[in-house]
């Protein structure tokens, strides 16, 4: 393999790892905040045991998405030194920023969090867990902020003496129409993936502990997994929406600004009106648009999704074909070294991870309407089935946000840099330009090889702690705060430390 | 004023950031593998007593690099690009290390057993020391100068980097990380450790004079300009002040100038890459503040967001600090909170026999 093929390689293992994680992340850390608020709020200890049992997992989760975070901001100027020249002026300052609006407080209030139990008083260790969950929120905004420039460069010009793109507006890319379409959709994906872990687990743990018949594990199901259970079917229910109103949006705002890679999705050779929405296309491996057979389609439905039309004119989607047409024509055939360049995406790739993306949150869906519906009025389940479930549904969300960013990210080549098809021609960079020219194959193959090792005996780790944690259960636990402990009165200053690594 | 020049000196202060604070935590770190005394089990105690010196603040710490990095991306692209591609294997081998640092803290008390805590603490300590002197390393290069070719990109190749001058330096990072570590470990522990931290930073503090002193000079005569000798000056009055004071018990003084050694480091360090951000090896061609520079507007916006936000950040960091100033010993470290593994099957979970005993929550 060469450079080009390596730093490509590399950054999609690390960036679909690093994005297995943060998802829980994002949306279970206000989770948290939201049981040890119910906790301070209602005094109710069943919440401060849910706090400390999904805190334990979250925070297992954390390092990793923290840990595996690091090499995302240097690998830039590592493997793609070349695309850093050319965007740096625009592209490092979301980065920059999210470094001082959000990662800041993430760490040193998470730190807070972890070690502050019984040295801040319950209101600020409170507010401490709310500071570190709304940063990953706006950590993930500013993160967006820079991708969606990728995707749609907007406030930007080339300057052709010095062959960079610079920015002119940091107003038009933080209001990017792509980027108030991805930030939504991926937010509400976070909450869909952490509502069905802390539904899927709990289901399990209710189910586990109403079979035991022995009541005082029945009534610990019913005062503390039951109302957990309801709580992550809930959040998946309203984030589900969420998702499917933000991907719809996205997927219109997509067909006019990357048509390519909508269509690719669709496996759409030529343009149409009335488009069909194809259920299942069949080739071979990396196939050419004449080599598809559409088996299983629904009429007109990709043209709706597309354009809000059924037929007629509005109904009008572009093909693979008429893309690579109208790129070639506008940005030419061949790149420098003489080879025709593919203006379209991978059309399996595109195709198949669009599909999945949507298709695998068919599982949330099920678990949260069953749950509810086992949940009804007070009632508890003891159907194994349902814990089944709830355990097959938890992977299901993490691969469909996968499933996402790969139909996103390859979705958008052969350009690192999409050009925007309103304007600003000149800012506009393929993959192949963006790679460094410093660095050996032999070098970026090591490092390849050695970080994907890396991940791989971390995701060991880290799979088996959350598991031994989930089952594990929800601890038992007491209030350390300093007023519980002033109010029983005892002198206790050389007490140890109410958690330490 | 130029916001490029005004950039350079915001890069090299969040590089100080880092220095100063994780400089502690890479000396805690390193520490582990030397600092403890006594049997077995005695040691292992005392290393879990270092590890949560740093515990709620390192990973706080380790963001000042990350926004180091950002702010050399968003304000010096061709900088970050030609310094991170360039410096490619180095860069590789620290992050490797901080990724399995992150993971050592957070994950060695997770299983009730002395072979996995021990495992982790031995990953933690070999990720202190390699940062340590590769950080070094790499900005005793910037100050050296590397071999660039006309488009801004590094053609040294790896071995390159590690000339004498560059190692000297990594070995004057190694020991001002162990000084100011030992100084925190002073600061922050009490009783017999406390005291022995005293010792090490009294060691420490007189190889630093010779090593960290000894490349102060050799930076300063072959590589730098007459105004850093000013920074030479406080770095070297610095380490013998940490001596000095260190001896007479002034924990408190004695870390401030082992601070104050690493901002006249920085200063050293900057002050001869100026007025570039990558010197020519022997005045080859160069990659210029000018040169790297991000457009008027970028530099404008950012300087906004840092100057709001900085202070912020540094306000409750700081805070950090107090929650967290209690010293600790031994006899301060609660129960392993740690779980022993167990299948599904043999486990109802916690809810039959509780992980820990309830009774020593108590």
């Amino acid at each position: 393999m060469d450079a080009l093929a390596l730093a490509r390689w590399q950054f999609a293992i690390t960036t679909v790892y690093h994005f297995i994680l943060v998802p829980l992340t994002i949306g279970l850390a206000p989770l948290v905040a939201g049981m040890q608020t119910a906790w301070v709020v209602t005094k109710n200890e069943r919440w401060l045991r849910l706090t400390k049992f999904f805190g334990k997992l979250l925070l297992i989760n954390f390092a990793l998405g923290v840990a595996t975070g690091l090499l995302q901001e240097f690998q830039f100027g590592m493997n793609w030194s070349e695309y850093s020249r050319f965007v740096g002026d625009i592209f490092g300052a979301p980065l920059a920023m999210e470094s001082l609006a959000a990662f800041f407080v993430e760490s040193t209030f998470l730190g807070l969090w972890i070690f502050g139990w019984d040295r801040l008083n319950k209101k600020v260790h409170l507010a401490c867990a709310w500071a570190f969950s709304l940063a990953t929120i706006v950590s993930a905004f500013f993160i967006l902020a820079a991708n969606s420039w990728m995707q749609h460069p907007v406030g930007a010009t080339y300057n052709a003496t010095t062959g960079r793109a610079e920015m002119v507006s940091i107003g038009k890319i933080l209001t990017n129409n792509t980027l108030w379409a991805a930030f939504p959709h991926t937010v509400t994906a976070a909450f869909l993936v952490a509502g069905t872990f802390v539904c899927g687990v709990a289901t399990w743990w209710m189910v586990r502990l109403v079979r035991t018949k022995k009541p005082h594990l029945v009534e610990l199901a019913r005062s503390t997994y039951r109302p957990a259970v309801i709580l992550g079917a809930c959040v998946m229910l309203v984030a589900g929406v969420g998702v499917i109103l933000s991907g719809d949006a996205q997927g219109k705002i997509m067909y006019q600004q990357q048509p390519g890679k909508m269509s690719a999705a669709e496996s759409l050779c030529e343009g149409q009106e009335n488009a069909s929405f194809s259920i299942l296309t069949i080739g071979p491996w990396n196939p050419t648009c004449d080599e598809l057979t559409r088996v299983i389609e629904v009429p007109g439905v990709a043209s709706f999704l597309g354009t809000g039309h059924f037929s007629g004119p509005d109904s009008f989607l572009p093909g693979v074909n008429d893309v690579q047409k109208e790129m070639s024509a506008k940005f030419g055939a061949t790149d420098s070294a003489g080879n025709p360049i593919q203006y379209t995406p991978p059309l399996a790739v595109s195709y198949w991870a669009f599909r999945l993306m949507i298709g695998l949150a068919v599982f949330s869906a099920a678990l949260a309407l069953w749950a509810l519906w086992a949940t009804r009025r007070g009632r508890m389940s003891d159907n194994t089935w349902l814990s089944r479930l709830g355990i097959l549904a938890i992977p299901m969300p993490f691969l469909a946000c996968s499933f996402g960013w790969i139909f996103t990210e390859v979705g958008r080549q052969p350009w690192v840099v999409a050009p925007n098809p309103t304007g600003i021609d000149e800012v506009r960079l393929l993959t192949e330009r963006g790679v460094s020219t410093a660095v050996p194959a032999g070098v970026m193959l090591a490092s390849m090889i050695v970080f994907t090792l890396l991940y791989l005996v971390l995701g060991v780790i880290w799979y088996r702690l959350i598991h031994r944690y989930a089952i594990e259960g929800v601890p038992e636990v007491h209030d350390e705060s300093p007023e519980a402990r002033a109010a029983s009165g005892e002198d206790d200053s050389d007490r140890p430390l109410s958690f330490a690594y | 004023m130029d916001l490029s020049i005004l950039w350079f000196v915001l890069v090299a202060l969040l590089w100080t950031g880092y220095l100063v604070l994780e400089g502690f935590d890479f000396g805690v770190g390193m520490l582990l593998s030397l600092f403890p005394r006594g049997d077995r089990e005695q040691r292992a105690t005392e290393r879990r007593v270092l590890i949560n010196t740093i515990g709620p603040v390192w990973d706080g710490n380790e963001v000042w690099l990350i926004t180091a990095g950002g702010a050399t991306f968003a304000a010096f692209p061709e900088w970050y690009a030609t310094l991170f591609s360039g410096f490619y294997i180095p860069l590789a081998l620290i992050l490797f290390a901080l990724i399995v640092r992150v993971v050592a803290f957070e994950y060695r008390g997770k299983i009730a057993s002395t072979a996995w805590a021990r495992r982790f603490d031995v990953v933690l300590t070999a990720s202190s020391w390699v940062p340590s002197v590769l950080w070094g390393v790499a900005f005793a290069n910037l100050v050296r100068g590397v071999l660039l070719d006309e488009h801004h990109q590094y053609i040294g190749g790896f071995w390159a980097l590690l000339n004498p001058f560059a190692l000297l330096g990594g070995l004057t990072t190694l020991v001002l990380f162990l000084l100011h570590g030992s100084l925190f470990l002073a600061l922050k522990t009490d009783g017999e450790l406390r005291h022995r931290a005293r010792r090490f930073a009294g060691w420490f503090g007189l190889a630093a004079i010779v090593v960290a002193g000894g490349w102060a000079v050799w930076a300063q005569v072959a590589f730098s300009v007459g105004w850093t000798w000013a920074a030479v000056a406080v770095a070297a009055l610095g380490l013998v002040g940490v001596v000095l004071t260190n001896a007479r018990g002034r924990e408190g003084l004695a870390f401030i100038l082992s601070a104050v050694t690493l901002v006249a480091a920085v200063v050293l360090i900057f002050g001869s890459m100026y007025p570039d951000v990558m010197p020519g090896l022997h005045g080859g061609p160069s990659l210029s503040i000018h040169a790297a520079s991000s457009t008027h507007y970028t530099l404008t916006v950012m300087t906004w967001v840092a100057v709001f936000l900085t202070p912020v950040v540094i306000v409750y960091q700081s805070w950090t600090y107090w929650v967290f100033r209690r010293r600790l010993t031994t006899s301060d470290m609660p129960a392993p909170a740690g779980l022993a593994w167990k299948k599904v099957k043999d486990a109802l979970g916690g809810h039959e026999t509780p992980a820990v005993d309830p009774s020593e929550l108590a």
